[in-house]
């Protein structure tokens, strides 16, 4: 049995250690705003925050995230929309919506790292997030008026 | 700039819309419940915004406010409203709700609008006169044959024009489950398939013993599946069958590096546009495009659950085809067509006839062996690269007589695979595990839409320029190396690129600006506008530094839809980079001017990833592109700017999805060209593309 604290609550899981932390988060513990889009660590629609560092979860072992702090898109929620979600959902910023959950995480702990991030910033952070609709330009503009600091 | 939006259209509803006709009953099509009118289309949510816009629509037809209409998605046991592909959506939509709601209004007898002539009236009456009028829906026969129906014809525009916000959005921000693969009902279990490693592989051995912990096997021939309660089990049994199970492979595919040759060699039959007389060329050039995966960011799901008597299926699928699909497995699996629902449930964007289908019938299969249990089915990333259908390579030669400036003969020879192997698409099922099942056959070769819905490889064959007489011929594969069907604007990709950069060349060859030349060539006026808007929102003329160009394209997509021109800002040094599109169109009138342009945006961009990076790679027996490092896509430091500019239009409404692909395409091409004065006539339009441009101009 490994415990890891998701969204804020202490829980105990019995899957195998080698478990990627997605599966466990999507099958074992119901919190699916996470997807599944490769298994491989390679497009970013599994992104959580694992001790405050944006992860693939899907590439995550769950014995990474053995005693950690693991928050995802649903817990950036937990009080409403965050800044990002808020400011992606007034920029009509998605077109299918599937990488959004990963793209809320990154830029999420982006701009808490530094609040004046540039487009360039922006865009260099997102660069392991894919978009396969076209939505890059308005996705990256939503997150910039996330800013509480304007550049 | 958004549309033109009139005060009140009138318009005599005398002809009935095509999908009324074929469903005519009221009750197929909308009920009240809980003081909304849930309305049924047959069109699916594809990452494209739909559903709103359709609400719209549905709202003004109704006369009621955006608040009180909700789009339902769409099951089988709604209207049958064939695909949701090829722009059609709001086309084909418009009229038929414009209708309904006109049916509706003429029996139930809305309120007066809000404002009247005479002024604003108390709006407490309003919302009572609101809800009286929905209880009047309510009760409105569901038998009711809409065809016979007189309807009411004055429309008020509300929220048709308007940039009303998507309804799915929130939940996807927010991640809600919203997903096919997010459905967790009692008693799942979650289930995959191990595919074959390449096309022609089949099984040649697998313990008869074989287990893993917690999982099923199914096995029927080729097709092995497992299922069991918990994911990371059936994960782990998948890796430990893959391991377990041995194939006989052979070399079946053709030299990836000579695409072309191999297209202009392979078995075909001529399939003819127009046979005029061009006379002798001036000018002759070859173009070509590799094959293309759809590449969706999320691999194809389903899930599927029988009768506990094993008699009957239900369906979760996000296909594009609900109906088409329910024939499939109905067929595939010899049940009377009334044995299988489907219902459609969001994935993630969907681009075309990808592997949606296919994964429908695999949970179907896999569901079989436990009657009354849910079966959610998920392919792999590397299955969804290599199983999917693919958009056909394609290559083509065009030929012109250019005469002092005007071109006076045109011809056009254009090699493909067919772009279309939907659900029964050659008199046989087409699903891919009926392939791989015991006595299953070779899929047949993908055949292509008919010139009444557009053609496939000769979609947008036509110029639509000018030219004098013109000959047009495609050569259709009859063999299928790779299964291909349709991916969005199908030929017109290819067909629009190569056009669009020859005209570029007989510009050069003539001397002329590429817009000027392409303008002398245009008599229709929309063609004409869309044009110039591109050249003047882009600065078309204005200086740039150097190594970076502009180069245009346009079409009328289909020769029947949208307008569309794309100016390309360029900068060619090591490689290519898109820096900015201009993306100009003719619409007709926009439903939701906000959900356009993020069609447009996102069609230039992905057009732009198409373009200047992807291409399947294979070897001669497999598949090798199976993950995102070996096909890459576009990436967020990569994406260009892009400005969309809307002519302004009460002409009846065009699609927006796939007007932008091929104009892009060619777009980029000719600014490659003004950048670097190369002519990449071979896609991808990479370094390693421009390298051999050059070497085989010297």
């Amino acid at each position: 049995v490994i415990s890891l604290t998701v969204n804020g609550e202490r829980v105990e899981v019995g899957h195998p250690d080698d478990t990627p932390l997605l599966t466990v988060l999507r099958d074992g513990l119901g919190l699916v705003g996470s997807r599944f889009g490769c298994g491989q660590g390679l497009c970013g629609a599994c992104t959580v925050l694992l001790d405050d560092a944006p992860v693939p979860s899907c590439d995550t072992p769950l014995w990474q995230a053995a005693d950690a702090t693991v928050v995802t898109v649903e817990g950036l929620a937990a009080d409403g929309p965050n800044p990002v979600q808020q400011s992606l959902i007034e920029h009509q910023a998605a077109q299918c919506g599937f990488c959004i959950s990963g793209i809320v995480v990154r830029a999420t702990a982006l701009l808490d790292a530094q609040p004046d991030a540039s487009a360039d910033d922006v865009a260099e952070a997102l660069e392991r997030h894919l978009c396969r609709c076209g939505t890059h330009q308005r996705i990256v503009e939503a997150v910039l008026a996330a800013r509480t600091v304007p550049a | 700039m958004s549309a033109t939006t009139t005060t009140t259209t009138t318009t005599t509803q005398r002809v009935v819309p095509p999908h009324v006709k074929t469903n005519p009953r009221l009750g197929t099509w909308l009920r009240v419940e809980d003081g909304v009118v849930l309305v049924h289309v047959g069109k699916v949510e594809l990452g494209q915004g739909i559903l709103t816009a359709l609400g719209q629509i549905a709202a003004d037809a109704l006369g009621l406010p955006l608040s009180a209409v909700r789009i339902v998605p769409a099951s089988t046991s709604g209207p049958d409203q064939g695909l949701t592909a090829g722009s059609l959506s709001v086309t084909q939509c418009y009229p038929a709700l414009r209708h309904i709601g006109a049916v509706v209004r003429s029996l139930a007898g809305p309120p007066a609008p809000l404002v009247e002539e005479a002024g604003p009236r108390p709006s407490r009456d309003h919302d009572r006169e609101l809800s009286a009028y929905l209880n009047r829906i309510g009760t409105l026969d569901p038998d009711l044959d809409l065809t016979t129906a007189a309807p009411d014809a004055a429309i008020t525009p509300t929220s048709v024009g308007t940039d009303a916000a998507r309804t799915d959005i929130p939940d996807k921000v927010l991640g809600q489950p919203r997903f096919l693969a997010d459905l967790r009902p009692d008693g799942l279990l979650h289930a995959r398939v191990l595919r074959p490693p390449s096309p022609a592989a089949t099984l040649s051995s697998l313990p008869r013993d074989w287990t893993a912990p917690g999982v099923t096997l199914v096995r029927d021939g080729s097709f092995l599946g497992v299922l069991g309660e918990r994911e990371d089990a059936v994960d782990r049994a998948l890796t430990a069958l893959s391991d377990a199970a041995s194939w006989e492979e052979h070399d079946s595919l053709p030299d990836e590096r000579d695409l072309a040759s191999y297209l202009r060699s392979a078995p075909s039959e001529p399939t003819g546009a127009s046979d005029e007389h061009p006379g002798q060329p001036t000018h002759t050039a070859s173009y070509s495009k590799p094959y293309l995966a759809h590449a969706s960011i999320a691999p194809s799901s389903a899930m599927a659950r029988w009768s506990d008597d094993g008699s009957a299926v239900h369906v979760w699928s996000h296909s594009q085809g609900i109906h088409a699909l329910r024939a499939g497995i109905a067929s595939a699996l010899d049940l009377p067509a009334g044995s299988v629902s489907v219902e459609h449930v969001e994935s993630a964007g969907c681009y075309g006839h990808n592997a949606a289908d296919d994964a429908a019938y695999d949970a179907a299969l896999l569901a079989r062996a436990v009657p009354g249990r849910p079966v959610l089915l998920r392919w792999t990333r590397s299955d969804e690269l290599i199983w999917g259908p693919l958009s056909p390579a394609m290559t083509g030669t065009l030929s012109a007589r250019l005469v002092g400036g005007r071109i006076e003969g045109w011809s056009y020879d254009v090699w493909s695979q067919g772009h279309t192997s939907r659900p029964l698409y050659a008199g046989q099922p087409g699903l891919l595990a009926t392939a791989h099942r015991a006595g299953g056959t070779p899929l047949p070769p993908a055949a292509d839409p008919p010139a009444a819905a557009g053609f496939g490889s000769l979609r947008n064959a036509q110029p639509s320029y000018d030219v004098g007489p013109r000959r047009i011929t495609g050569h259709h594969l009859t063999v299928s190396p790779l299964r291909t069907s349709a991916m969005r604007s199908l030929g017109a990709y290819f067909n629009v690129f190569a056009i669009e950069s020859f005209v570029d060349e007989l510009a050069a060859e003539a001397g002329l600006d590429p817009v000027e030349l392409r303008l002398a060539h245009l008599t229709d006026p929309r063609a004409r506008a869309v044009v110039e808007l591109a050249a003047r929102e882009s600065g078309w003329g204005e200086p740039l530094p150097e190594s970076v160009g502009r180069g245009i394209g346009f079409a009328r997509y289909k020769d029947r839809g949208a307008w569309c021109a794309v100016v390309a800002e360029v900068a060619a040094e090591s490689d290519v980079t898109v820096r900015r599109l201009t993306v100009a169109a003719d619409l007709g009138l926009v439903v939701n001017p906000d959900g356009a342009r993020n069609q447009l945006s996102g069609g230039a961009v992905q057009s732009t990833s198409w373009t200047t990076i992807e291409r399947v790679r294979f070897d001669r027996r497999r598949v090798t592109s199976d993950d995102w490092e070996s096909y890459p896509i576009l990436r967020f430091p990569s994406a260009p700017r892009v400005g969309v500019h809307l002519a302004a239009s009460d002409q009846p409404p065009l699609g927006a999805g796939e007007a932008a692909q091929g104009p892009t395409a060619a777009a980029i091409a000719n600014a490659v060209h003004a950048a670097l004065g190369v002519r990449v006539r071979d896609l991808p339009l990479n370094a390693e593309a421009i390298v051999s441009a050059i070497e085989s101009e010297e």
